[in-house]
């Protein structure tokens, strides 16, 4: 059977991992090809980076970095962070990445996603959406998925810039169409728990999942190992991605497959 | 030793030449769009992303095909992703002709509807790491458990015309064909150079290996 996927995200900026990870005996907490290694060694079933670099003078780095670890580390790569153009998709596979992750440019022109797909496949083109609530959850609805799929507007809107602008998109029918454009998989983020620990907005995990036929990678929120589980028994996810429980050797990777495993769910240990 | 991985300009072939080299420190691992490489190599590694459409044509527009079909005939050849499917006769994708070297079809996964109840559907493309059930005793399964998981990623699997070309296969629904064998030929659905301890295995395997 095929394993649900767990996926430490890691923040790059100017070519070193910020965000504090601090694994025990790591000679050089930001170097990302020995912490690529350490989550290779842990089991992780892929690697996601997210470029934050702000200068536009040091965006190439990311290049170097993903390089580097593509030697070294035999897991999918994946790359996100000021992905704009298709030379910007094409330079990131050159340099070793097998997915590349579009998330602003999709909104502002959504034929990125498209052409990308063209030209290099669906396989490696990831749309990534930060969604936030945008109608309250009834008490009927929380925790469970969105009734009626039929509906025009779902509870949830397209946010870019970090969650502070929105976009008016129904995220809904955003995931549709963007699996329409050719996207081979969507990393979705809830920006209401992101970074709260307070574990995935399942019912937006759920909902998403079950409208488009293509992968969904849960994120945002991740506290505990019960929530990955959750976000694949509850959200129906096919991944769980996570940052902070990981940097911070509260849990290795090993120990939220052997969590995941342990509710029945099917890991590659 | 010269290992030949064939770049018609589809995709990142990184992945797979630094796994070779990784595994094969003194082997010369050439990527490369030139026929008269591809010639002289001993050994030859047949990549493939992206449309089986575009792949067959980029091929062809580089004049590869000749050397492709030599390598197929007579040296340790390995098919991966893509390069699996257009070993085959026809593929659903853009109802493309491939090169006819094994007998069969390339087919898409249906989506699973709700007939199967949204909790058990299946995404396409298959994507991540599922078992490999071999088949067969083959000298590129050595060391490499039964039902290890490999990293896959693709919408279209082969079916082969010949039952005793599968050494391999993978449960996605259904069992489809994952692995497939003849002579000097062996051809994977999956990505053995993103797939950890086990396609490393099968990647050194290749290069040890002498049909």
């Amino acid at each position: 059977m095929l394993a649900k996927r767990v996926i430490p995200c890691l923040d790059v900026t100017a070519g070193r991992v910020v965000k504090g990870v601090n694994f025990v005996s790591l000679r050089d907490a930001g170097d990302p090809v020995e912490i690529a290694r350490r989550y290779d060694e842990q089991g992780a079933d892929e690697l996601t980076f997210l470029d934050i670099t702000a200068s536009s003078d040091e965006r190439d780095l990311i290049l170097h970095v993903i390089e580097g670890v593509a030697a070294k580390v035999f897991i999918p790569l994946t790359v996100g962070g000021g992905v704009r153009k298709v030379e910007d998709v094409r330079r990131l596979l050159n340099s070793g990445a097998d997915k590349v992750s579009i998330n602003t440019a999709a909104v502002q022109n959504p034929d990125l996603v498209a052409e990308a797909s063209a030209r290099y496949g669906s396989q490696c083109i990831v749309v990534a959406i930060d969604a936030k609530r945008v109608v309250p959850a009834s008490d009927s609805l929380d925790g469970g998925p969105a009734q009626g799929l039929s509906q025009q507007r779902s509870d949830w809107e397209v946010f870019t810039h970090g969650g502070r602008r929105s976009t008016g998109i129904d995220a809904l029918s955003w995931a549709r169409k963007m699996q329409d454009l050719g996207a081979g998989e969507i990393l979705l983020t809830s920006m209401d728990r992101d970074g709260t620990r307070e574990g995935f907005d399942l019912a937006l995990t759920r909902s998403i999942s079950d409208a488009v036929d293509i992968p969904v990678i849960a994120s945002g929120g991740v506290g505990n190992l019960d929530h990955l589980a959750q976000g694949v028994l509850i959200g129906r996810a096919d991944a769980v991605l996570a940052a902070s429980i990981f940097h911070f050797g509260e849990f290795s990777v090993r120990q939220a497959k052997e969590y995941m495993a342990s509710r029945g769910i099917e890991v590659r240990l | 030793m010269k290992v030949a991985v064939i770049d018609y300009g589809m995709g990142n072939l990184r992945s797979v030449s630094k796994a070779l080299e990784h595994v094969a420190p003194d082997a010369e691992v050439l990527v490369t769009s030139d026929a008269k490489v591809v010639a002289a190599a001993d050994r030859v590694v047949f990549p493939g992303q992206g449309a089986m459409p575009d792949c067959m044509r980029e091929m062809d527009n580089r004049g590869l095909r000749p050397a492709i079909l030599a390598a197929a005939r007579d040296r340790p050849f390995l098919g991966i992703c893509i390069g699996l499917q257009m070993l085959f006769d026809t593929s659903e994708e853009g109802d493309t002709r491939g090169l006819g070297i094994f007998p069969g079809k390339v087919r898409r996964f249906a989506v699973s509807g709700s007939a199967q109840g949204q909790a058990t559907r299946l995404k396409v493309p298959h994507m991540g790491w599922n078992q490999v059930c071999q088949k067969i005793q083959h000298p590129l399964w050595a060391g490499v458990e039964d039902a290890a998981r490999f990293y896959f990623v693709h919408s279209y699997y082969a079916s082969p015309a010949a039952g005793n070309l599968i050494a391999g296969e993978t449960d996605y629904g259904m069992f489809f064909t994952c692995a497939v064998a003849r002579d000097n030929i062996f051809a994977v659905q999956f990505h053995p150079e993103k797939s950890h301890t086990s396609g490393l295995r099968l990647l050194a395997n290749f290069i040890s290996w002498k049909p």
